[in-house]
């Protein structure tokens, strides 16, 4: 032990050189302590990241690539499926957020308000939240088949002809975000259960002194100070609309025929056609559609929070 | 500190470690070789009932002649997901030590010069028909043994309503249209179509392309030179026409759009519906469901314009492949040996019948074949009245016609514009396999 104390001493300055830097904000840990999250974060995002934008520059097929410059771009661009994918993957994400919002925000009122099982209501409005997709598709694709489903057997009873749903070219995309609203309306009441709550109770008091109704406070008070939740609804929807893929493959795998394809779920039929080149070309684009949405989005609502 | 500096360092090294042991070590554990000169050979199959059943059966009496040889049947999904399955596994070096896969367009793009092990000079390949040699072949080498039986795309259609209605076998379209109208007035629906079982909505065209071989017999190489296409060939445009002409009438059952193949079956059993256009490899599911009513399904082919030309297309069977990784190269042989021999055969008819002819030579079908398979055999028999479908004849092959042919079916899409898109669809695969005149 004695021999090891020299070098200690002298390996002990220069830590003490550095100590101070690092206590100007720099970092609290030595730097090998990012060793084993650096390595993962190398091997599982880094590197896939960068090969994908190789990728999608070749012709793949796993073990082999030639390199074919801008082909992959301009074929994807000319896959026919592609615009009704396009438009498809816009309307989702459209249809989900704003019913998201709107639903959410009434559910909130509701939820937050002086309700019998209050606690109750809100975990089972929950609940979807936590069901896998591919099971809520499944169950769905049962509850809505046209003519054995329980849906349309349940509106046959009250007299009206249900629509065919998820085989009928005009309505299969719109079940399906019906679907995801259903399954995703819990999340967002919970963001906005979260956002109604912290609204200082003062302001509604001091409104109600004012004699102001209560879709006066709704709409003055409620609705603007919660905007911080709004925009986290808008953004987390927005985001699973447009990179929605699990539950319109589990529902109906972009059929009738292409009639309920996304982006998502032509880039995967691609892939399964072993097109591994042009596929990751496809999500590549993706990825640039993704983020120049939500990255103008995001700052649009962070600086109306702001200017508040 | 000197301490704390070391531990600090060892658990460092420990936690790399584990987390290389994580990443790479995933793949270890493969199930070869038990003690005692016993070996467990791996058999990847796909997981309908049917093929299990045989593949089992094969594995059993494998073992029962080579004492020494484990068999395990391993299953995969079919159709897309199976494909993926297969080429992945392939590409990863971590595939079974034999796999059944189809032969033909598919069987190419598992790149079988890069992974499969050839086979051509093996014994055992003699007892293989000719016939099946060329679709698992490529460059100049046979990468594998046939397993199952040929089989075609055609109607199979319920003798008892064509009895009761008095009609008789349709050999023209017009034929055809003209029976199911009399079995729509009769009540029953005449064609049997189910789309929420993408693939079965296919068949119009597949399962037609023997009438457009009969009539055009270059199309397939035109079609692999990127010389002839479905949008512009009178013969081949007919398929989609027809599946339009059919969709119009209103000849379909009302749910074809949400019916699954399991239901179409249901429904040419029970006789509520006439006629389906569907693979022959129905006949082993319609015989577990309704063993009863198997002898009520007859066969016949797609009919085309001219009554003389009208020819089968047939499937030819899947074959049994070993992949370069395998690490039982001799055993695996043995297996494949065994396959192609009058005992693989019969253990497949003993596990699940004769569901058409056998591409082994000396397997012959049992009397008791079902009424369908019987059907079938003339047309086997005779080389001009069928063609192999064709997959087997070009590697051209668009990943979307279900799609579209769902879209026909459905009055979606007009048959014209649908043939226009299919032939946009195949240009991605043949890019993809880098074949000549398509860049």
């Amino acid at each position: 032990m004695t021999v090891n104390t020299a070098p200690t001493v002298s390996a002990a300055r220069p830590r003490q050189a550095v100590a101070p830097k690092r206590r100007k904000g720099k970092s609290a840990y030595p730097y090998w302590f990012y060793l084993p999250a650096a390595v993962v974060y190398t091997a599982l995002f880094l590197i896939p990241t960068f090969a994908s934008f190789f990728f999608s520059f070749t012709r793949w097929t796993l073990t082999d690539f030639t390199f074919i410059g801008l082909d992959n771009f301009v074929q994807f661009f000319q896959e026919p499926a592609l615009l009704k994918g396009l438009t498809n993957t816009f309307i989702y994400g459209a249809v989900t957020s704003v019913l998201k919002v709107v639903l959410g925000m009434l559910l909130a009122v509701l939820l937050t308000s002086q309700i019998i099982a209050r606690g109750y209501l809100r975990s089972v409005i929950f609940f979807p939240v936590l069901l896998s997709s591919i099971g809520v598709g499944i169950v769905f694709t049962i509850l809505m088949d046209p003519s054995k489903g329980m849906i349309n057997k349940a509106l046959e009873v009250i007299g009206i002809e249900g629509p065919a749903w998820l085989v009928d070219p005009a309505w299969a995309l719109v079940s399906v975000a019906l679907v995801d609203v259903w399954k995703g309306v819990g999340l967002a009441t919970v963001i906005y259960i979260a956002g109604i709550v912290s609204i200082p109770a003062e302001y509604f008091e001091a409104a109600k002194m004012d004699g102001a109704s209560s879709f006066k406070s709704f709409f003055n008070i409620t609705l603007p100070l919660a905007r911080p939740a709004t925009a986290t609804v808008i953004i987390l929807s927005l985001i699973g609309g447009l990179r929605s893929f699990d539950l319109i493959w589990a529902m109906t795998k972009g059929g009738p025929g292409f009639t309920s394809d996304v982006i998502a779920s032509v880039i995967f039929k691609q892939y399964q056609a072993g097109f591994y080149g042009l596929s990751t070309a496809g999500n590549v684009v993706l990825f640039l559609i993704v983020t120049a949405i939500i990255l103008p989005l995001s700052m649009f609502l962070n600086r109306k929070e702001v200017e508040q | 500190m000197t301490t704390s500096n070391r531990r600090r360092w060892t658990s460092l090294a420990v936690g790399v470690t584990a987390l290389a042991v994580a990443l790479t070590g995933c793949g270890g554990g493969n199930a070869s070789g038990g003690g005692g000169g016993e070996k467990t050979i791996t058999w990847l199959v796909d997981n309908t009932e049917n093929t299990v059943t045989y593949a089992e059966q094969i594995a059993k009496d494998f073992t029962a002649a080579n004492p020494t040889i484990k068999v395990e049947v391993e299953t995969r999904p079919q159709g897309g997901e199976g494909d993926n399955i297969v080429k992945t596994r392939l590409s990863t070096g971590d595939m079974a030590d034999l796999f059944s896969y189809n032969s033909g367009s598919l069987f190419h793009q598992i790149s079988p010069e890069q992974n499969l092990v050839p086979v051509t000079s093996e014994p055992y390949m003699a007892n293989v028909s000719d016939s099946f040699k060329p679709v698992v072949t490529a460059g100049k080498e046979i990468y594998g043994v046939p397993v199952g039986t040929g089989n075609a795309g055609a109607v199979l259609y319920n003798k008892k309503v064509y009895e009761k209605l008095g009609l008789s076998v349709p050999k023209t379209w017009s034929e055809f249209l003209a029976n199911s109208r009399k079995i729509k007035e009769a009540g029953t629906d005449p064609i049997i179509q189910t789309y929420q079982t993408t693939w079965t909505s296919q068949l119009f065209v597949l399962g037609d392309f023997a009438n457009v071989a009969k009539a055009d017999p270059d199309f397939a190489a035109n079609y692999t030179a990127n010389k002839a296409k479905y949008a512009t060939d009178p013969a081949a445009v007919k398929g989609f026409e027809h599946l339009e002409e059919a969709a119009k009438a209103g000849l379909f059952n009302k749910d074809y759009a949400s019916a699954t193949y399991a239901q179409g079956l249901e429904k040419l059993a029970n006789g509520e519906g006439a006629q389906y256009p569907i693979l022959s490899f129905a006949l082993p599911e319609l015989k577990v469901t309704f063993p009863d009513k198997l002898n009520d399904i007859g066969l016949f082919p797609l009919p085309g314009d001219d009554a003389s030309k009208n020819a089968l297309t047939v499937w030819l069977p899947g074959g049994v492949y070993i992949p370069k990784s395998t690490k039982n190269l001799d055993e695996a042989k043995k297996l494949q040996a065994f396959i192609a021999s009058k005992a693989g055969c019969d253990s497949q008819t003993k596990a699940v019948g004769a569901n058409g002819p056998y591409l082994v030579k000396g397997c012959d079908l049992p009397e008791d074949v079902p009424a369908a398979v019987k059907d079938m055999l003339p047309y086997f028999e005779d080389q001009s009245k069928n063609s192999p479908a064709l997959e087997y004849l070009s590697p051209v092959k668009g990943p979307a016609l279900e799609q579209i042919t769902v879209e026909v079916g459905s009055g979606i899409r007009s048959a014209k514009d649908a043939a226009a898109l299919y032939d946009e669809d195949v240009k991605k695969q043949a890019k993809q396999l880098n074949l000549p005149g398509w860049n």
